[in-house]
């Protein structure tokens, strides 16, 4: 067909045009379908609000040494302490002992060279503020960690269930189902403790037993997706062509397929971080002292009964993970939204 | 059926049965006989028509031909060799002279993908040239089905459904194949620009000498562009002839009630024509009939109908019939 000039006859058909939409170029560079979502999110108050609570928590992380200077440099997760009673000190009040060094704004800001407990102290004197400061980075440590091992293990399960289908495809769903029998928190909380002696205290228990069992849903769910993308007829059309079996899977079905799974995950940070605080305020994962939000509301539980005089030391770190888990939920239902079907041209 | 050099396409006993799986165990329970046993040739260069109500195996004689499916038992042979001893990596190799062009023109485009990654994948797979060869070549197959080469880098969803189509035209071409299964091209396209396609199907066919199968269930659009045509019903074929000779003087009944069906564009004919109503519907395929398919809608169905299947034989010269009481029809 080399040579070929265009048949002879009409052109008619070059002329004629569908209205085509004038297209900007970061539509043109996204993709259509990458762009709609784009746009989808950045348009509910909610999502906004979403991305603003995210992009406050990335800052805080990203800025701890200079929100909060750490006291040892070598090691800034451990929460400075000032003193070692038990009865939690008031916001505001001045450091006495083993004050770490001033953040550059504290002076031009609040015109003293004291440097005092913003938000009190916990029981054993714990500073608040700095476990909130640094317990952020700890917090995105963790939930990136673990939904990103968990997201790419149900990725490649379910791809792998969906792709040869028949009896592998049975013995993968049913693990998954014998998986999803075990209530989620206790398992976690039980294979955290088990690993706990054997590597000692640090994330990584929390973070093996968080992985191990919070794989699940993504497997299923992106199991499905294939399965329903796969029978489309641009999948049929790539065999004709003559794609290899494994290009039509990462080319055609899992970029077709992948964004529900997507949604899963945004969502399942808040998800991870809260229970990651949960095993740490029943003593599980790290040492005492790390700054980790699970680990600073651990300190409030004996204080329980009189928080009416305490309550800085349950309010801000519980504020603060509800925020942070608020965030991401409100950005994956915003993602939900954007990429239900039935909203399609809506926005 | 000679094996002469004409042929391109030989299709002999060809079976495709789907196991239907049920349980805990996924006992095979039973299958659907979606294609039951067909043959066919189809020469170089011609169109060969195949039609027959939704549900009759049309379309999975089309995909079980480009090996789509592995069928269950038959053979296909394409310009001599056996498409189904074909390993895997050979077979994809084959596909360069066997294309596809699809119903829905929706469903047929990977929404994510560009215009110009759509046409310039086949090129791509089979490394036919470099990036910019690619690029020239899918500017020139758009040019080929009449698209503004400057589309190349939109999208699918931002064009209509005839010229959606056309990008699959253009894919289906891209590897300069001989043969095109065409799997009812147009009857997902309004009326208007089925024209425009049909037309452009032609001008393509003497322009680089292509073989079509092309199934539909349109009997005026298959008349229109078969030289010959093959009947389906049921998973089997009834009646293969040449165009002339099916529409003039169908020789079984599944064929005369469906030609009695289209309308004549001539109202003293109209009202006068008689026609063939079938009663009943289309049984199960999961359970066909025993014998004769078509038995139990046959309005001339005797006794040996439900015994025997009958012989797909060449009544008259290159006019094939399966049914028992043919001759009646002959003129």
């Amino acid at each position: 067909m080399a040579d070929s000039a265009l048949p002879t006859g009409d052109n008619t058909l070059l002329r004629e045009t569908t209205p085509l939409r004038d297209i900007s170029g970061l539509e043109r560079f996204l993709g259509p379908e990458n762009y709609r979502i784009l746009r989808g999110l950045l348009k509910t108050p909610a999502s906004i609000l979403g991305f603003i609570l995210i992009a406050l928590f990335i800052f805080i992380a990203l800025a701890a040494p200079l929100i909060a200077p750490p006291l040892t440099p070598d090691d800034p997760y451990k929460i400075p302490r000032d003193g070692f009673t038990s009865e939690p000190r008031p916001m505001m009040s001045d450091w006495t002992r083993n004050a770490p060094p001033l953040p550059f704004w504290w002076k031009p800001i609040m015109k003293t060279d004291h440097w005092v407990h913003i938000l009190g102290t916990s029981q054993g004197q714990y500073d608040v503020f700095y476990g909130i400061v640094w317990g952020t980075r700890t917090a995105f440590r963790t939930g990136f960690i673990v939904v990103i091992a968990t997201f790419l293990i149900g990725i490649i399960v379910g791809s792998v269930s969906a792709y040869y289908g028949g009896a592998v495809d049975n013995i993968i769903m049913r693990v998954v189902d014998v998986f999803l029998t075990l209530p989620f928190i206790l398992a976690a909380l039980i294979l955290a403790a088990v690993l706990t002696p054997k590597i000692g205290r640090s994330l990584i228990p929390s973070i093996i037993a968080l992985i191990t069992f919070g794989w699940m849903g993504y497997a299923r769910v992106i199991r499905s997706d294939i399965l329903s993308v796969k029978e489309r007829d641009f999948i049929m059309a790539a065999r004709v062509i003559g794609v290899k079996d494994s290009q039509i899977l990462f080319r055609h079905i899992i970029p077709n397929a992948i964004f529900p799974t997507l949604v899963l995950a945004s969502l399942g940070i808040g998800d991870v971080v809260l229970t990651f605080a949960a095993l740490s305020f029943l003593g599980i994962g790290v040492n005492v002292g790390y700054a980790d939000w699970g680990q600073v509301l651990s300190f409030a539980r004996n204080w329980i009964t009189s928080l009416n005089m305490y309550w800085y030391i349950i309010v801000w770190p519980g504020l603060t993970l509800t925020l942070f888990v608020m965030g991401w939920n409100l950005v994956g239902d915003a993602l939900r939204d954007v990429l239900d079907p039935r909203m399609r041209g809506k926005t | 059926m000679s094996a002469d050099n004409d042929i391109l396409l030989r299709v002999e006993d060809l079976v495709m049965h789907f196991p239907i799986y049920r349980g805990v165990i996924q006992r095979q329970v039973g299958a659907v006989h979606a294609v039951d046993g067909i043959s066919f040739d189809v020469r170089r260069g011609e169109t060969l028509g195949l039609v027959g109500e939704s549900g009759c195996g049309k379309s999975t004689t089309g995909r079980t031909i480009l090996q789509l499916y592995k069928p269950t038992a038959g053979h296909v042979y394409f310009d001599g060799s056996d498409l189904i001893a074909l390993k895997r990596e050979e077979m994809r190799w084959m596909r360069r002279e066997m294309q596809m062009i699809f119903q829905d023109p929706y469903a047929s485009l990977n929404p994510r993908m560009t215009v110009e990654q759509i046409i310039g994948e086949p090129l791509m797979v089979h490394n036919v040239g470099t990036r910019n060869e690619i690029r020239e070549r899918v500017e020139h197959l758009l040019e080929l089905v009449k698209l503004n080469p400057s589309f190349a880098s939109r999208y699918p969803h931002e064009f209509s459904g005839g010229q959606r189509q056309r990008i699959g035209i253009a894919r289906a071409l891209a590897l300069q194949p001989s043969f095109i299964v065409c799997d009812e091209p147009i009857s997902a396209l309004d009326v208007s620009i089925q024209a425009q396609v049909i037309n452009l199907l032609q001008e393509l066919q003497q322009q680089f000498n292509l073989t079509y199968l092309f199934i539909a269930h349109d009997l005026s659009v298959v008349r229109h562009i078969s030289k010959r045509v093959a009947v389906m019903y049921l998973g089997v074929i009834v009646e293969l002839a040449e165009r002339k000779d099916l529409y003039s003087n169908p020789l079984h009944p599944y064929s005369q009630a469906l030609l009695s069906a289209v309308p004549v564009p001539d109202p003293v004919i109209e009202t006068q024509r008689k026609r063939v109503i079938l009663e009943g519907d289309v049984p199960s395929p999961v359970n066909p009939p025993s014998g004769c398919r078509f038995r139990t809608r046959c309005p001339i169905a005797e006794a040996i109908c439900a015994q025997e299947r009958p012989e797909f034989r060449e009544l008259k010269s290159g006019h094939f019939v399966a049914c028992h009481f043919a001759e009646r029809f002959v003129q």
